[in-house]
């Protein structure tokens, strides 16, 4: 029986009191309905699982098979880079390493401190590792250690249970046999950074020990060099433990990318630097193939693979011969004398005659000014030959003013002075050859006959480096219009003439050889190669005011520049070589460094022997001196020295190292007074501290006393 | 009678219970012997062990008389509810959330044992309520007062999910006792507006985050939605046969969190698919009708409610796990029952089912005559 509806708050008159028979029947009526309820939930519940296991099967299968295979990449082993003689520059080493992955890890300070027991890490990597841990993302490996000896290794593996989001691993990292020397030339590599896994979602980036090119060649050729990872399939378990294999796909290596340098001579030339800071190119004089390309000081590459540390940073940072710099395309100088037989060349092709002479009486009035040669005291009666082997800076003063300097601007570019020349570096400088329609395009100002004086000594505006001086050279020496070519290339046509005239050429090639080998200012760059007669020329670039320093002495960085470029054996070129030492005090800082390379290049043990004896009193050779400088910092500063940059900030400051300073373009140069040359001769240079040579004043006089400072 | 050559013994036994039951625990073992990855041990055999042990415990309960269910009522319901707040109290001094009491040789968790509790003070309760009060405050009143104690001790354990089944066995007495139906419809409707208050303000943050996270597994798919989402994975990639006996990856590799109790459906229906999932349901279909059939034969009042709210909560169990499993329900913890491996679980089932089969005996002796 139905009860009637009442609502709750109406006071209906109450019908029967409810009976046990009813409330059965009630009962009876709900307990249906319940069983109904159950039954449909039993059909839901029916219905969920057919959809969850025949309608979605295909995509949790996916899901559990993906749960259940872990997929591990292998970072492929990367490909060398080769000198000219397949010597290795970049190799690879098989090493055992440890990485902590940053999310896996629990209690950071009590994992490192355990590995700092177990792997004997000194307290200033343990700060170098917790840094890069508070600025790694979740996913980036952070590098413990590598290159680690078995027992290490096993030490850690073994306590793994301990040790979460701690990565042990055998595998292969880039090693570099020559260190420093190849620092600029090859560069170095390093873990992806964030930014770089942004651009490239490759899974690769983040496998643990895998490392990409960051500089140099490494980061020009990073998809030759890279290579096809490997995989490893493993069924695991949730937990990371590996269950069994499934398969293992070998990596495929990077292909390898040789070079046209010569290991040896690269290795030789960065060591015979010693303690300056400079630059030395070597070129083949018949294909343009660079066989050294050196800048020094430099950085390890092996170091900076696993993240540069504090103390090296401290180290690197704090270094006024910017280590960072690759001078040979970042470095731009005034290139001194060395222009001199280019300009010789212009005047040649211009049809002046070799044996026009002028009166060197130590200086040449110019309007109103007097310019000064390096000599004071006059070379006499000069012609085109002597100009050059003495240097003479009156010669060109007078000649230039007749030729003119669109000219020699002309043969400058043609010998490839300002010229760009396709290398596979970012960030290079070209330098300036200075012309009346530069001058006008960049400051708006009438070419001044002063700017020609100024350019023909490589003064001024002139600016070059060190890559354009070693092409210069090599052109000088062939009449081939020869480029710098970097990547060994046995089928690359021969280089096309100049079109100077082989007499032309030989004239040069004489005055070039008398400086080293006759009555020249680098008598003692001679080789000492029987048979082997090499030409050169000297410069000395001006770095500051003559009312600042004289330029040999006093600060470093008031000293001059000093520049040697020359070629061998001088009648039948082979190699042209060109070297410039950054504040080394004049030329005399530069010719010996290249004497010896060059005479590496015909006798190795001569050079090698010449080359110890020097190194006895540096103190060791570049890594053991960079050695000695680490553990001096280390034990000066210890874990104290700042954090190292990250990836970012280090690669700023590079660069910021690597923007030409650009000395002398800031025109102090009215009059930059060619700086003394020689030391052969008898020496008028320490005169000059108190008769500055400097400046053409506005004196009336012809007599050689001037004004302190240019005046403007 | 066919049977007269068995013993009458063995032929008065509930046969149509006891064999799903028995088929469903040796499947349940089966799984369990799987999930420990091909060994009796840890769980497997004790799961049968305790099943024919507490079987026994079940068939012993079946033969006590109705008055002494009724003159237990009171005094079981008053000792649990001590025993509750005796847990509270050492839970408090233990420091953080404890459900259960350690006696020595077992943990007794009071809230379980409730369950069937709450179902046999309530049953009693309405059979000594006159009929004719059954529509005034008389017939409420007392029951959200029974009720309310033990839900209220066992959510402030807090234990949320034991704290649901206990009240909703207790509501579906209410509701068949014969109270009136809008008081239902209205409670519905309060809960409906009050679960969302209830939902920010009393609920703790982990209980709040596993509603957010059920709303949305993928949310959190390493985190609380983790579970749901491998239980999915696990079911969806056993297919309508399953991977094979032994050869389920999610349960053998970890990546199913309790593989073998709350999750333990799962691990099964990875391994046995689809048509493992239909067994399970059916034999639970099979018992749960044989336990409405009890109630809807029973002789009297009290067996009637008794029995139907035994078979309530033994329902609530299936439900709430099943669902739980594939992804309908928050995840709260409550075991399958005859196939999770655990004692605690196992007990209270068997208690519901000793009952059921107690009630099933007065219903057979009384020959249908009402009293």
């Amino acid at each position: 029986m139905r009860q009637t509806w009442t609502w709750p708050w109406s006071k209906p008159v109450r019908p029967l009191p409810v009976s046990g028979a009813q409330l059965t029947n009630s009962f009876e009526r709900r307990t249906f309905v319940l069983g109904m309820a159950q039954a449909g939930v039993g059909m839901l519940l029916a219905g969920r699982l057919t959809w969850l296991a025949v309608a979605e099967n295909a995509k949790y299968r996916a899901a559990s098979e993906s749960n259940r295979v872990n997929l591990t990449l292998i970072p492929p082993r990367r490909g060398w880079v080769i000198d000219r003689t397949g010597a290795a520059l970049a190799a690879n080493r098989a090493d055992f390493r440890v990485d902590i992955v940053p999310d896996r890890v629990v209690d950071a300070d009590a994992t490192l401190g355990m590995l700092a027991g177990l792997l004997g890490l000194t307290a200033d990597r343990v700060s170098d590792i917790k840094d890069k841990l508070e600025k790694a993302r979740g996913f980036q490996p952070v590098e413990v250690a590598s290159s680690l000896d078995w027992e290490k290794f096993a030490a850690v593996s073994v306590r793994l249970p301990e040790l979460p989001g701690v990565i042990p691993q055998r595998g292969f990292s880039r090693y570099y046999p020559t260190g420093p020397a190849v620092g600029h030339l090859v560069g170095y590599v390093g873990p992806a950074s964030a930014e770089d896994y942004e651009k490239e979602h490759n899974p690769l980036l983040i496998t643990p020990g895998f490392k990409i090119g960051k500089d140099g060649l490494e980061k020009h050729f990073e998809e030759r060099l890279r290579g096809v990872p490997g995989a490893r399939r493993v069924e695991a378990t949730a937990g990371g433990r590996v269950v069994r294999d499934l398969g293992t796909r070998e990596d495929v290596p990077g292909k390898p990318i040789q070079l046209t340098i010569d290991a040896a001579l690269q290795d030789y030339a960065a060591r015979r630097i010693g303690l300056e800071s400079g630059s030395v190119v070597v070129m083949d004089c018949a294909t343009g193939d660079l066989l050294a390309m050196v800048s020094m000081p430099s950085f390890d590459p092996n170091s900076f693979a696993d993240g540069i540390g504090r103390i090296e940073w401290k180290m690197l940072a704090e270094d006024d011969h910017v280590p960072l710099r690759n001078k040979v395309l970042r470095g731009l100088y005034p290139p001194g004398s060395t222009v001199k037989p280019m300009v010789a060349l212009a005047f040649l092709e211009a049809g002046l005659d070799p044996e026009a002479s002028v009166g060197c009486a130590g200086g040449l009035r110019v309007g109103n000014r007097v310019f000064h040669c390096w000599n004071h005291r006059g070379h006499g009666t000069t012609n085109m030959m002597k100009g050059i082997y003495q240097s003479c800076d009156v010669y060109f003063y007078h000649f230039a003013q007749q030729i003119g300097m669109d000219k020699i601007a002309a043969m400058a570019r043609r010998l490839g002075l300002g010229q760009e020349f396709p290398m596979p570096y970012p960030g290079q400088s070209y330098g300036t050859v200075p012309d009346p329609a530069w001058k006008q395009r960049k400051y708006g100002k009438e070419w001044a006959i002063y700017d020609t004086v100024n350019a023909t000594i490589g003064q001024g505006y002139m600016l070059v480096n060190p890559l354009q001086q070693a092409v210069m050279a090599s052109r000088l020496a062939s009449g081939l219009q020869l480029a710098p070519r970097l990547l060994m290339n046995h089928h690359a046509p021969a280089a096309p003439s100049l079109g100077i005239r082989q007499d032309h050429l030989d004239l040069i090639h004489a005055a070039m050889n008398e400086v080293v080998n006759g009555r020249g200012t680098a008598g003692k760059a001679r080789l000492p190669v029987p048979g082997v007669q090499m030409a050169g020329k000297t410069g000395t670039a001006q770095v500051v005011g003559l009312n600042v320093g004289n330029g040999k002495g006093g600060l470093w960085k008031h000293r001059d520049h000093g520049h040697f470029i020359c070629f061998a054996p001088f009648d039948k070129p082979r190699y042209a070589c060109a070297v410039a030492i950054e504040h080394g005090g004049g030329s005399g800082a530069a010719y010996p460094i290249a004497r010896d390379v060059m005479t590496f290049l015909f006798d190795r043990a001569k050079a090698m022997e010449v080359l110890e004896g020097y190194e006895k009193s540096w103190g060791g050779n570049v890594q053991q001196r960079m050695a000695a400088r680490y553990n001096a910092y280390a034990a000066k500063f210890g874990a104290t020295a700042p954090q190292a940059p990250d990836e970012a900030q280090a690669a700023e400051a590079v660069a910021a190292d690597n923007t030409p300073v650009d000395q002398p373009t800031a025109p102090q140069t009215d009059a930059a007074p060619p700086a003394p040359e020689p030391e052969v001769t008898p020496a008028p240079a320490p005169a000059q501290s108190t008769a500055p040579a400097a400046a053409p004043s506005p004196a009336p006089a012809a007599a050689p006393v001037s004004a302190p400072a240019p005046g403007r | 009678m066919q049977r007269a050559y068995i013993p009458g013994f063995i032929a008065r036994q509930p046969w149509g219970v006891i064999l799903p039951l028995l088929a469903l625990v040796l499947f349940g073992g089966a799984v369990l012997y799987s999930a420990a990855g091909g060994h009796l041990m840890p769980w497997a055999l004790l799961h049968v062990l305790r099943f024919l042990v507490f079987l026994v415990m079940a068939m012993v309960i079946s033969r006590i008389p109705q008055e002494w269910f009724k003159n237990a009522a009171l005094p079981s319901y008053v000792m649990l509810c001590v025993l509750l707040v005796l847990v509270e109290l050492i839970g408090r001094v233990g420091g953080g959330s404890q459900r259960w009491l350690n006696l020595g040789f077992m943990q007794l968790q009071p809230s379980e044992l409730m369950k069937p509790g709450i179902v046999l003070v309530l049953a009693w309760f309405y059979s000594v309520l006159p009929p004719s009060e059954i529509r005034t405050g008389r017939a409420i009143a007392p029951a959200v007062l029974l009720l309310g104690l033990p839900a209220g001790l066992v959510m402030l354990q807090p234990d949320l999910g034991t704290g649901l089944a206990i009240s909703f066995g207790a509501v579906v007495i209410m509701f068949l006792a014969g109270l009136p139906l809008w008081l239902f419809i209205s409670g519905g409707a309060a809960v409906a507006v009050a679960a969302p208050l209830a939902f920010f303000t009393l609920l703790h943050d982990y209980q709040r985050k596993r509603v957010l996270v059920f709303l949305d597994p993928e949310s959190d798919p390493l985190g609380s939605g983790y579970h749901i989402t491998q239980s999915k994975i696990a079911i969806g990639s056993g297919g309508l046969f399953g991977k094979g006996f032994g050869q389920g990856s999610q349960s053998h590799l970890d990546y199913l969190p309790e593989a073998h109790t709350d999750f333990v459906f799962a691990t099964m229906a990875e391994e046995w698919g689809m048509m493992g999932g239909l067994f399970v349901l059916t034999v639970f279909a099979l018992v749960l009708r044989w336990g409405i059939a009890v109630a809807l034969r029973a002789p009297d009042r009290f067996s009637r409610l008794l029995a139907a709210g035994m078979v309530t909560t033994i329902f609530f169990y299936v439900c709430i796990n099943l669902m739980m499993v594939m992804g309908l329900a928050p995840v709260v913890g409550i075991p399958l029952p005859f196939v999770s491996h655990g004692g605690s679980s196992m007990m209270t089932n068997m208690l519901c089912i000793g009952t059921l089969m107690a009630v099933d005996r007065w219903s057979q002796r009384q020959d249908g005559t009402f009293r």
